[in-house]
């Protein structure tokens, strides 16, 4: 890895994601020999906004290279309640930690917070900014299933307010791949986004009709309408529930199609979809863990 | 006399701002944070026609030579600008400003989501593209009305 602190899919290169992904390939094919690869190093853990994938997926990550976390706990909990700031709380973890991981409601906070601190820090999520390293679990899923390049993707659900749509778009313009983005006119990429997409040159493709492109792609990846990005709570109500895929929606899908989703879903996915062979989301989740075990060894090793 | 010359008449020294974009003018002194409170001769003529632009404004301040930095700044408002420092009279330097890659401190994010505009210990960082401004922290794309993102405007 060229880059000491991970902070946008933007600043990933092809071979930068091949890296972390044939990483992650060997750990996952024998995990034992990692085991102790690590011992004693400390993670630090910022969550400023629930979770459940990234956070504990990370805590397995850097427990199974043989080291540990050190977890500022939640909000409610830690001095952030008393009006300190996001550059004082990771100055101060800074000296705990070997790596930082940041997971904060506001954009641009991992930029700036990275600023602040020497030891690599890890953006695990930045409100409706980036999520580079779900972006590489993601990536490691669909090479798996359908190969990286001459791939068509349908990203559908919430591209506005997204994180993770926002930096698996990135990242696949490092590769031969058609994006299909599907969503309401009201929660289309953004214009950031869009600009970044147009400088790569990147295959797009954009959509209101879920079932239009479902014959078409390789991938689909679903994503939940978050409630919790809308300023309005009105405006979320319009388009909840606009897209779900049952085996209905399915029936015109080809036999190998892949269906992921970063998770937590609610309704976007039915539950009768668990059980075929399309779907990857658990596994995308489990993959969690190696691939992040890659991206922390790869971090770690450039440090000492 | 003419009407222009009676609008724009010279000065002994400082810098004379030409060729700012119609409407501009305002925006170019909060930019220099000028505030007329400092007791420093300002003069501001709007709206005057103009071969180059359709109407131009003129800035001329009195006692002030521009920096770098203020000019590279102006350009994002005022990207046909001349600038004209004057001494004893005479302009002794005459430039265009040129776009900076990068300013600092002196726009605010309009993403109220953006880390920059918290109570961060940091400032404003906007990346100058061709015909746009970005936020170095969210990424947010600013391209009409930048003059609104100048702090304290």
């Amino acid at each position: 890895m060229r880059h000491e602190d991970i902070i946008s899919a933007k600043q990933l290169s092809r071979a930068d994601i091949e890296g972390v992904l044939d990483r992650a390939a060997e750990i996952a094919a024998d995990p034992a020999a990692v085991a102790d690869r690590h011992a004693n190093a400390l993670l630090g853990l910022c969550f400023f906004e629930p979770s459940t994938r990234t956070k504990m997926s990370f805590a397995a990550a850097i427990k199974r290279l043989g080291g540990d976390v050190v977890d500022m706990g939640t909000v409610e909990s830690s001095s952030v309640k008393k009006g300190e700031s996001l550059a004082d709380t990771v100055r101060v973890v800074e000296g705990y930690a070997d790596a930082l991981v940041l997971r904060h409601p506001m954009e641009g906070s991992a930029q700036m917070a990275s600023e602040f601190v020497d030891v690599p820090l890890i953006n695990a999520g930045d409100g409706a900014g980036q999520h580079p390293t779900q972006t590489l679990l993601d990536l490691y899923t669909i090479r798996e299933a359908a190969g990286l390049d001459d791939v068509s993707i349908g990203i559908v659900g919430d591209l506005k307010y997204g994180r993770t749509v926002h930096s698996l778009a990135h990242a696949l313009t490092n590769f031969d791949a058609t994006q299909h983005f599907v969503s309401p006119e009201s929660l289309q990429l953004p214009r950031k986004v869009r600009y970044d997409l147009h400088e790569a040159g990147a295959t797009i493709r954009e959509h209101t009709d879920l079932d239009a492109i479902v014959p078409e792609v390789d991938v689909l990846y679903m994503t939940r309408i978050q409630e919790e990005r809308f300023p309005d709570e009105s405006e979320y109500r319009e388009v909840a529930g606009e897209y779900r895929i049952d085996t209905t929606t399915l029936a015109a899908a080809a036999d190998d199609l892949t269906v992921m989703h970063p998770l937590p879903r609610v309704d976007e996915i039915a539950p009768e979809i668990d059980d075929t062979d399309h779907a990857a989301y658990f596994e995308q989740a489990h993959n969690g863990v190696p691939v992040r075990m890659a991206l922390l060894d790869l971090l770690l090793e450039a440090q000492s | 006399m003419s009407d222009q010359q009676l609008r724009v008449s010279k000065i002994e020294d400082g810098t004379v701002i030409d060729h700012i974009t119609g409407g501009q003018a305002l925006n170019v002194l909060t930019i220099l944070e000028i505030t007329g409170r400092a007791g420093v001769p300002v003069s501001v003529v709007m709206h005057v026609p103009s071969d180059h632009l359709s109407t131009k404004d003129i800035v001329k301040i009195e006692g002030r030579e521009l920096s770098e930095a203020e000019v590279d700044v102006l350009s994002l408002i005022a990207p046909s600008a001349t600038i004209n420092i004057i001494r004893d009279y005479e302009v002794v330097d005459k430039r265009r400003v040129t776009r900076p890659d990068r300013v600092i401190g002196v726009l605010h994010c309009p993403n109220p989501n953006c880390i920059s505009t918290k109570d961060e210990p940091v400032e404003s960082n906007f990346e100058v593209l061709d015909d746009a401004v970005r936020c170095a922290y969210c990424d947010t794309i600013v391209r009409d009305d930048i003059a609104a993102l100048i702090d304290d405007a």
